[in-house]
């Protein structure tokens, strides 16, 4: 069993790797290239302190996607804010001693998993439901949905049908930040449920899912609405001045 | 009712999203541009040898020079929270004017050629190689983008489908297929000093005229100089509003404005054009030539201040680009904001009170109000965000007594577009621009139904313009379009004006 234990441990270096790297990368090039014209959406914040809120109802409400369709917020949001227990659930893998707070959110991190997946099985639906939801799906999007909802439910079916020993898992766990590698539970369910959250990390900084860092570079919402009070000028614009 | 060579959409009381019917608009595209307008906009004459790989260094230089665009090709994530919400595709069925749709015929072949995904699995992420057919589906659809930004509002991510539009027409002029509306017409500014390629004398004569007119009609000597130098404020108008109607009737409005403002102001034969076309077809060189005139002219009359006529898309590259492209301002009066709107300007000498209004005299017109969608998603008015929605509003009840808001869903940041804007103003264009404008014509009439509205009002050259040209083909008038100066003009009261009711009281007195 070793033997696909290292193989894991070598997954999650490269995964979180390419995770880490990868999205370095994409911040690192979007924060580079300028936004040579003020283009905020307006009606739009006219201080930083306004911008930063905007941001904050943006990312924690969708706000503007409230704006646009209900059916997509509420299922969109859903899934997304399962996704976010769960991940803090899942910290306790990662930490130790666990932190009092994600202790205290655990067994919320459990709805948030059938959360999670009922959001995105609506959000799955409409890519067969909704006539122009249709038209614009590629394959990938399709399987993005697929491997989320399979890493749910393969999650899910470890705390409610095949338990295993989240102990061991622990120390695998643990034992990669020094290292070592402890051997895991060899359950094909959580063996699955690994590979799948590796997958996920490698595509992370090569598909749709980097609108999680895109948000916060898109000018037309990150900007400050006050062109006229503060002269806004790139740096290659500015060297067409000097010509 | 004006005729069609296709069918005009049906108007209906409630809004419906239609089915899509895809590539029912793929006939759809201008004249192309030729060698006469393309060299002096600095772009080849026609498409060049070798025209796939240039397309490409083009677009690998706009994503190194603008965020937006990068950013926006990588984050949607294909929700659909877009699809319903352009005019375009409410009044054509068609997927790609749908905003993702139409993002897309860039982002395939932006994954193809500039992502790992889209290089080594390219039919996974619907990637595509930058075909002839993908290059004629461009000209098409990115022709069918009035870069009015209603989806950049509810996108999640706020992906804004006019940059992209602006980045596909840069890209194409650069390999030699421009479209000939807006290349001709810059090429004009560029030679005379405005759009219409009306000259200096021309327009010496029609402001006279106007003095005329005015003179006639109230005894009071408003003026409506041109080139004046050493006057305090420069003003810079849509050169539609010289002539055309009804925007002509808000000309005369600003002048009778800055009259009772007691200052000094001007037109400039050098810039005698708001507009400016260069946004459209995405060009920063462009639309910063444009813009410098501007500059040049304000410091050959010596002004003071800038103050902007009724137009959406100049008071955008006014308001949000001009301290950009041609600033910095620090030789004008730093005590007002540069560039001001005369909407900006009427709301300030209306809260001083120096604007003496006879509502009474608008009450033949029930009015709405329609935002121009540059206006209303693109900049601003006064020192409070939502000020391009209130200000022109606060002008309009003070100067009618009759007014009601079009649906909510239709107005404010929410607004649609007239259908002509982007650089879609022309006649090679008119099925896109009837069948867009369906969105807007559909709340209009229904306010016309339910409030009895006769007349809408807007603040913007294309607005004016295109609602004149198709309100026909919806069986409406072309002169149930009018421009908010106009309606300030017909209220005001000019201080010495000899009215009829004057001429009656005198009459009574006397008796
Ligand atoms: C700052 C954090 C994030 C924000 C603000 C955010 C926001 C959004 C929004 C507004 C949508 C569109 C609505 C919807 O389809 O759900 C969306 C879609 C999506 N998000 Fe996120 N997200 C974030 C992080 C993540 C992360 C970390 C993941 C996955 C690991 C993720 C996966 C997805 C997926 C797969 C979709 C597409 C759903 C579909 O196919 O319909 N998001 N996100
Ligand atoms: S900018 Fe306006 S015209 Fe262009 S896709 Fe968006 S909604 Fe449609
Ligand atoms: S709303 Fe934004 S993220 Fe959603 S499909 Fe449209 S462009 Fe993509």
């Amino acid at each position: 069993m070793t033997y696909i234990s290292t193989l894991y441990a070598y997954l999650f270096y490269f995964a979180a790797f390419v995770l880490v790297a990868g999205l370095a990368a994409k911040v690192f090039q979007y924060a580079r290239t300028p936004a040579p014209l003020k283009i905020p959406t307006t009606p739009a914040p006219t201080t930083r302190a306004g911008v930063a809120f905007r941001i904050t109802r943006e990312v924690v409400f969708f706000e503007s996607l409230f704006r646009g369709n209900k059916w997509i917020w509420i299922f969109g949001w859903i899934f997304h804010f399962g996704l976010f227990l769960v991940t803090l659930r899942h910290l306790r893998y990662f930490i130790d001693p666990v932190w009092a707070p994600i202790q205290f959110i655990q067994p919320f991190g459990v709805y948030g998993g059938i959360a999670m997946v009922v959001g995105l099985a609506g959000l799955w639906a409409r890519r067969f439901l909704v006539d122009r939801v249709r038209y614009i799906t590629s394959p990938s999007d399709h399987l993005i949905l697929a491997l989320l909802i399979a890493i749910g439910l393969s999650g899910l079916s470890m705390r409610f049908v095949v338990h295993t020993d989240v102990i061991r898992v622990k120390e695998f766990f643990q034992g990669l930040y020094v290292g070592q590698f402890s051997t895991l539970p060899a359950d094909p369910l959580l063996l699955g449920h690994l590979l799948l959250v590796a997958l996920l990390m490698i595509i992370f900084p090569y598909s749709k899912l980097l609108h999680m860092p895109g948000l916060f570079f898109s000018p037309s919402r990150n900007q400050v609405d006050n062109p006229r009070e503060r002269r806004h000028i790139a740096p290659w614009a500015r060297r067409l001045e000097q010509q | 009712m004006a005729k069609a060579d296709f069918a005009v959409p049906v108007l209906k009381q409630y809004p419906e999203i239609p089915a899509i019917e895809p590539g029912v608009m793929a006939h759809s595209a201008p004249f192309k541009s030729k060698e006469e307008f393309q060299a002096p906009l600095g772009f080849p004459g026609q498409l060049v040898d070798d025209w796939q790989q240039k397309a490409l260094d083009k677009m690998g230089d706009l994503l190194g020079r603008y965020r937006g665009l990068r950013v926006y090709l990588d984050s949607c994530v294909k929700c659909g929270s877009c699809t319903d919400k352009c005019h375009y595709y409410l009044g054509t069925h068609d997927p790609k004017n749908m905003p993702v749709g139409r993002q897309d015929l860039m982002r395939k072949v932006y994954r193809r050629y500039f992502t790992l995904a889209g290089k080594f699995f390219p039919k996974l992420v619907g990637a595509e190689d930058f075909t002839e057919e993908v290059l004629s589906d461009w000209y098409s659809y990115f022709h069918q983008c009035s870069q009015c930004r209603r989806c950049s509002v509810f996108c999640p991510y706020g992906i804004d489908t006019a940059e992209i539009s602006m980045a596909a027409r840069e890209i194409m002029d650069h390999i030699g297929v421009g479209q000939k509306y807006c290349n001709e017409i810059i090429a004009k500014v560029y030679r005379i000093g405005n759009n219409l390629g009306l000259p200096g004398p021309a327009l010496a004569d029609t402001l006279e005229g106007l003095e005329e007119d005015v003179f006639d009609d109230t005894g009071v000597e408003v003026k409506y100089p041109l080139d004046q130098e050493g006057v305090d404020i420069l003003f810079v108008t849509p050169s539609a509003d010289f002539f055309a109607e009804p925007h002509v009737d808000g000309l005369i409005g600003y002048g009778k404005v800055m009259h009772e403002a007691g200052v000094s102001w001007t037109f400039s034969s050098y810039a005698s054009e708001a507009a400016n076309f260069g946004m459209f077809i995405g060009s920063y060189d462009n639309m910063r030539r444009v813009a410098l005139r501007i500059r040049e002219a304000a410091i050959k009359l010596g002004v003071k201040r800038i103050v902007f006529g009724e137009c959406g898309h100049a008071w955008r590259v006014a308001y949000s680009f001009l301290n950009t492209l041609a600033g910095p301002w620090d030789f004008l009066d730093p005590r007002y904001p540069v560039p001001q709107h005369i909407c900006e300007f009427t709301y300030d000498l209306m809260q001083q009170g120096k604007l003496n209004f006879d509502k009474s005299l608008n009450d033949d017109m029930v009015l709405t109000y329609h935002d121009s969608c540059n206006v209303a998603r693109a900049s601003r008015m006064g020192d409070r965000p939502g000020g391009q929605f209130d200000i022109p509003r606060a002008i309009i009840r003070a100067t009618c007594n009759n007014f009601y808001d079009m649906d909510e869903d239709t107005i404010r940041d929410r607004t649609f577009c007239c259908g002509g804007g982007g650089g879609l103003l022309t006649d090679d264009l008119m099925e896109i621009r009837v069948k867009g404008a369906q969105p807007r014509v559909e709340a209009l009439n229904n306010v016309i139904q339910e409030k009895g509205v006769t007349h809408m009002a807007a603040i913007c050259a294309i607005c004016k313009s295109q609602f004149t040209k198709v309100l026909p083909y919806y069986g409406m008038d072309m002169d149930q379009i009018v421009s908010v100066h106009q309606l300030v003009s017909n209220a005001l009261i000019l201080t010495g004006q000899t009215s009829d009711e004057d001429a009656e009281e005198t009459a009574d007195e006397a008796a």
